[in-house]
């Protein structure tokens, strides 16, 4: 494929936002008025290109921000798109401690200094055998550890989401057996990875709440529970932090889990996937190692058993 | 009341619940080649026809209970509604075959022989098989109405297997697996126990059962 190497291009250059935000207005007419607003309010989010990109067409902003796992707001995947706006956002604040030199309290935007953003187009891989592509608007993670000081002694990072059962009706149910707040972790060496970004937004602008707003994790070469969303801690530990769904069912979710089409789930094949947006009839594509970013990440590996740590 | 609802169900047809059944699986195929089903309608309509085929097995389940507990006689629907379970559950493979796993033999094969959450799905649709073929006039006759009954016994198997089939395939535990599980495992807990009343009373002796009869 012939790379573009004329002036940078936005989403905006294919429809100029105030066309489509016209022709919405236009076709929802005034009963849609509110969204129209909100829409008009959102800021747009800058954010330079990166290496990182690849080189594929994102799945439409729609699919991205009405198929979503977060079970938080419910089983099914509308439900976050339904429910989700609840979610109060702002304001927002991220603990950062445990065995770092200089823990604190930080705002979404000390974490993600607007001027600091990048935009990075990544494959997006759910365990549940689908795909997309989604433009986010990020920062490395590594860059945030690095301003908290991690002491010698640091090994793994958790993640913790925001626990808020009266905005999240998840958290309420009886049903589901998970144990709430959900949390997450990395090996520090897979946090410090320039891959893996704290994204802040998608498509040119703030993160909608059902994809994770304000501020998530996106580990692009891992199933997609791994890249938690809505944080509110950020803890630097010794020790392999527990994580939600490793705790549910271990066999079936380790904790690395790193896409791999050679080491099924014990309940479906991980071989293909489903690209979302493609359409009834479109083919299914083959799953690659690491989803895609076996160069950039094998080494993290080298010498472990993957079948062993899935 | 009862009665009278018995006796206007008696004046309808069956036919139109093979065209009402229909027009579901119709319009999800339209929704689904318009593109109308969200962002993943392989998915969408896979599970629709799995669903829908679960719902009218649970319905023929309803259909003897109704008539004991409640009264209301609608045996001359079952057989509909059997049928179009069927149906549904093999829209719902069809649609898993060509749509979702593409054709793609040895995947198909691999998944038949090691997931169980797909064997016990494929073993619901191949009880339900003998039942839909024997759901006719000539087969009661051709079978004998006890036999017929016996065979027709799949049908529990066969939608305890289905709702095990939805639970054992979601992730995590949400309510709608497991509420059809608690629906389908009510109903045939109901029938064993009857099963059970009546056997007792047809090992009882004919003078204990004629007292019976006294004090209900």
């Amino acid at each position: 494929m012939q790379r573009w190497t004329g002036p940078k291009l936005t989403y905006a250059d294919v429809t100029p936002k105030a066309a489509w935000l016209g022709r919405r207005a236009f076709i929802a007419g005034a009963a849609a008025l509110p969204l129209a607003t909100r829409s008009a309010a959102a800021a747009t989010l800058q954010g330079k290109t990166s290496k990182w990109s690849i080189d594929e067409a994102p799945t439409s902003k729609a699919d991205i921000t009405s198929y979503n796992n977060y079970y938080e707001f419910g089983f099914d995947k509308e439900d976050p798109e339904r429910y989700a706006g609840k979610l109060t956002t702002k304001p927002w604040s991220v603990v950062i401690d445990g065995k770092v030199g200089r823990p604190g309290t930080y705002g979404v935007e000390d974490l993600a200094k607007p001027g600091a953003l990048e935009e990075r187009i990544y494959r997006l891989r759910c365990v549940e055998a689908w795909s997309m592509v989604i433009p986010w608007i990020g920062v490395p993670l590594a860059d945030v550890i690095a301003r908290a000081e991690p002491e010698p002694g640091a090994k793994y990072v958790a993640f913790e989401t925001v626990y808020r059962p009266d905005e999240m009706p998840g958290q309420r149910s009886v049903f589901g057996g998970i144990d709430w707040p959900y949390v997450e972790g990395l090996r520090l060496d897979e946090a410090m990875h320039p891959l893996t970004i704290l994204a802040t937004g998608l498509y040119g602008e703030p993160l909608p709440n059902q994809n994770g707003a304000p501020i998530r994790l996106v580990v692009p070469w891992k199933y997609g529970f791994k890249s938690i969303k809505s944080i509110v801690r950020i803890t630097l530990t010794e020790k392999q932090p527990p994580t939600t769904w490793n705790q549910l069912q271990p066999r079936e979710y380790g904790f690395y889990a790193n896409v791999n089409p050679n080491v099924s789930h014990p309940r479906w094949s991980q071989a293909t996937e489903r690209v979302i947006g493609a359409g009834v009839f479109a083919p299914r594509r083959d799953t690659e190692l690491f989803n895609g970013y076996a160069d950039a990440v094998a080494g993290l590996y080298s010498g472990m058993d993957l079948r062993k740590y899935y | 009341m009862i009665d009278r609802l018995n006796m206007a169900l008696r004046r309808l047809p069956s036919w139109p619940l093979y065209i009402l059944g229909a027009v579901p699986a119709i319009a999800w195929f339209r929704l689904a080649l318009l593109n109308r089903l969200g962002a993943d309608p392989v998915r969408a309509l896979e599970h629709e026809y799995g669903l829908i085929a679960l719902q009218l097995l649970i319905a023929a389940l309803c259909i003897t209970p109704l008539r004991e507990i409640v009264g209301l006689n609608l045996l001359r629907f079952r057989r509909a509604i059997g049928q179009l379970a069927f149906v549904y559950a093999l829209l719902h493979f069809i649609v898993w075959l060509w749509l979702d796993r593409q054709f793609d033999w040895p995947r198909i094969a691999e998944d038949l022989l090691k997931r169980p959450y797909i064997i016990v799905g494929f073993a619901a649709l191949l009880l339900l098989l003998p039942l839909a073929l024997t759901s006719t006039d000539s087969a009661i006759r051709r079978l004998g109405g006890a036999r017929w009954r016996r065979l027709h016994r799949l049908a529990y198997p066969a939608t305890l297997l289905a709702g095990l089939h939805f639970i054992w395939l979601v992730k995590a535990w949400p309510a709608e697996p497991l509420l059809y599980g608690a629906g389908i495992v009510l109903l045939l807990a109901w029938r064993a126990v009857r099963s059970r009343r009546k056997g007792a009373r047809r090992a009882m002796p004919q003078k204990f059962r004629a007292n019976e009869k006294k004090l209900s």
